[in-house]
């Protein structure tokens, strides 16, 4: 750690200034975010009649609330398939673009496109896409002699929108395994050509080790993306009464505090959140010690 | 010993692979553009070219939506507004932990690097209660001012950048006289254009593209909300009326597309500053 430049004199005053908007933004936006959140769970509270303490009464409901289960396993399935899905389809995706050849920039934007488009407009390019009766998915299966899939139906509905979600987010994946690949140096891929090692060798002894980090940084964004899930799930789940198909943790934290006002309720399951997404950062970061290679 | 395949072919299959790629990354994109253009008794055949074109979507888009416009201006000034907040106060922060000395620098930044991964959720019903004490629901502020108090991605994305610049550079300016401001102004915010140009698009993109926040401040004022909010409304309003459907996507994402071919060198060195230095 750097020492720095010492303030002088009326300086110290300087300095405060420059951190004034973040210690706000971390007094009032986050920590006492938290401390208020932890608060509000321990409430019922509608925000228009008076807040009435109950304990932890509102967590004990959590266990027997039959909607907030349907969101954590929606959560946990959503996040099972999201989060190996976008590392693994980047990764492949990076490692075809991490080639020298004629008009590679252009496909590199090509890939990249979805990954700059808000999730509501995905959504809807892919309901489209997804519409049952005359759709471009189902003309194409069809055209190939299969039956119709109602793809928003409930037997599919929760893999069409992991899928529309891994398309939007597989060129920030790919972006950020790009930067890892370019990152190795290449006489190691000569040295071990010199000694004879094939290109899965070289893979699996060379990239896969060095690109750890990237992948330890991809996996965490994606498990946050993950555990977030809101926007598709709102554009292509929504139906009747503000309510989903296919509600997520995030989904039913919107669904309890701004559609049923139930402030204590939507704090508690917020809360549980942050303790899910902690614990698994805990997980991650014991594993990286163990698998991340840092040169 | 590795046979050695012909190289051409090596590169034939890189192409067609990258070919595959393309249509399924942009494919959806050229739909929806063709889509747009057709007549909505058009809408079914399956042409990726539209043949007769048509801007008539577009216009009846403007004609039955008349909010558009303001919408997207809404959209693009909240975002300019947060870019511009984010910008100054992420930089001002992350000069203060880079390159100053002071008590309490190690014990803050951890602190600010550990609310990198509360979820942002878990502020939602807080702010809401805040903002909504300060008579704040139904207005476009609690979209903007938060903006203006820092951000762990930022600070950290910018300090990580300032932490490359050489130290002798702010010593010898020191030596000068300057002051830590002028030092700021002169030396560090100048060498880090790309870190900042990176976050400003960040910023940009993401205050462009969020929902959550415009659905739970301002769920119904069509002429205050964003563009999103506007769109989310399309699939209530003109379910399996496809062209103009994809008409108002096509507007929604244009802004941005334009934005990105101006700027995807940033853009692209942005994510991967961020990514890999640790």
């Amino acid at each position: 750690m750097q020492d720095g430049l010492k303030p002088l004199g009326r300086e110290k005053i300087a300095l405060w200034i420059l951190l004034a908007p973040s210690m706000i933004g971390l007094l009032f936006g986050t920590i006492g975010s938290i401390i208020a959140t932890t608060g509000i769970s321990m409430f019922q509270w509608d925000l228009i009649s008076p807040a009435h303490w109950v304990g932890l009464q509102n967590f004990v409901d959590l266990v027997t609330d039959a909607g907030f289960g349907e969101a954590l396993v929606n959560t946990l399935v959503f996040s099972a398939m999201y989060v190996p899905g976008v590392i693994v389809i980047s990764l492949l995706v990076a490692l075809l673009l991490n080639t020298k050849v004629r008009g590679i920039g252009i496909f590199r934007t090509l890939f990249f496109l979805p990954s700059i488009t808000s999730a509501v407009a995905v959504s809807l390019i892919f309901s489209w896409l997804y519409a049952r009766n005359n759709g471009l998915l189902n003309y194409m299966i069809g055209s190939m002699g299969g039956a119709p899939v109602n793809w928003l139906g409930s037997d599919m509905i929760m893999y069409s929108v992991v899928i529309a979600n891994i398309w939007g987010a597989v060129g920030e994946g790919m972006v950020i395994f790009l930067a890892g690949l370019q990152a190795i140096p290449k006489d190691y891929y000569e040295a071990a050509t010199v000694d004879g090692a094939g290109g899965l060798a070289k893979f699996f002894n060379i990239t896969l080790p060095l690109i750890t980090p990237a992948i330890f940084f991809q996996t965490i964004l994606s498990t946050i993306n993950a555990f977030q899930a809101f926007e598709y799930i709102y554009m292509l789940t929504r139906r009747g009464g503000g309510d989903s198909t296919i509600p997520t943790i995030v989904f039913s934290v919107y669904r309890e505090g701004f559609k049923w006002f139930n402030m204590g309720g939507a704090s508690a399951q917020a809360m549980v959140l942050a303790v899910i997404i902690t614990v698994l950062m805990l997980v991650y970061f014991q594993l990286e010690k163990k698998y991340v290679v840092y040169e | 010993m590795k046979k050695n395949q012909p190289k051409w072919l090596g590169t034939l299959l890189t192409y067609a692979l990258m070919l595959l790629g393309a249509a399924i990354f942009a494919g959806p994109f050229l739909w929806m553009l063709s889509t747009s253009l057709k007549f909505p008794a058009d809408q079914y055949t399956r042409t990726f070219i539209a043949d007769p074109a048509t801007l008539e979507n577009y216009a009846n888009l403007l004609r039955r939506l008349p909010e558009l416009p303001i919408q997207m201006w809404n959209s693009f000034y909240l975002a300019a507004l947060t870019t511009i907040g984010q910008v100054i106060t992420c930089s001002m922060a992350a000069f203060a932990f880079a390159a100053v000395n002071f008590k309490g620098r190690n014990f803050l930044f951890t602190l600010l690097l550990i609310t990198f991964v509360i979820p942002p959720q878990v502020t939602l019903i807080p702010n809401f209660i805040i903002f909504n004490w300060l008579g704040w629901v139904g207005t476009q502020l609690p979209l903007w001012v938060p903006a203006f108090w820092g951000g762990a991605f930022g600070t950290f994305l910018i300090r990580q950048y300032f932490l490359t610049i050489p130290r002798e550079l702010a010593e010898a300016a020191r030596m000068d006289g300057a002051s830590l401001i002028r030092i700021f102004w002169d030396i560090y915010l100048p060498l880090a254009k790309p870190a900042l140009a990176a976050l400003a698009l960040f910023t940009f993109l993401g205050s462009w593209n969020d929902l959550l926040h415009p659905l739970i401040y301002m769920p119904s004022d069509m002429q205050k909300t964003t563009i999103t909010v506007g769109l989310s409304l399309f699939q209530t309003q003109y379910g399996g009326q496809w062209t103009i459907m994809m008409a108002g996507t096509v507007v929604s994402v244009l802004p941005i597309i334009i934005l990105f071919f101006f700027t995807q060198k940033q853009f692209i060195q942005g994510i991967a500053l961020s990514g890999v230095k640790r």
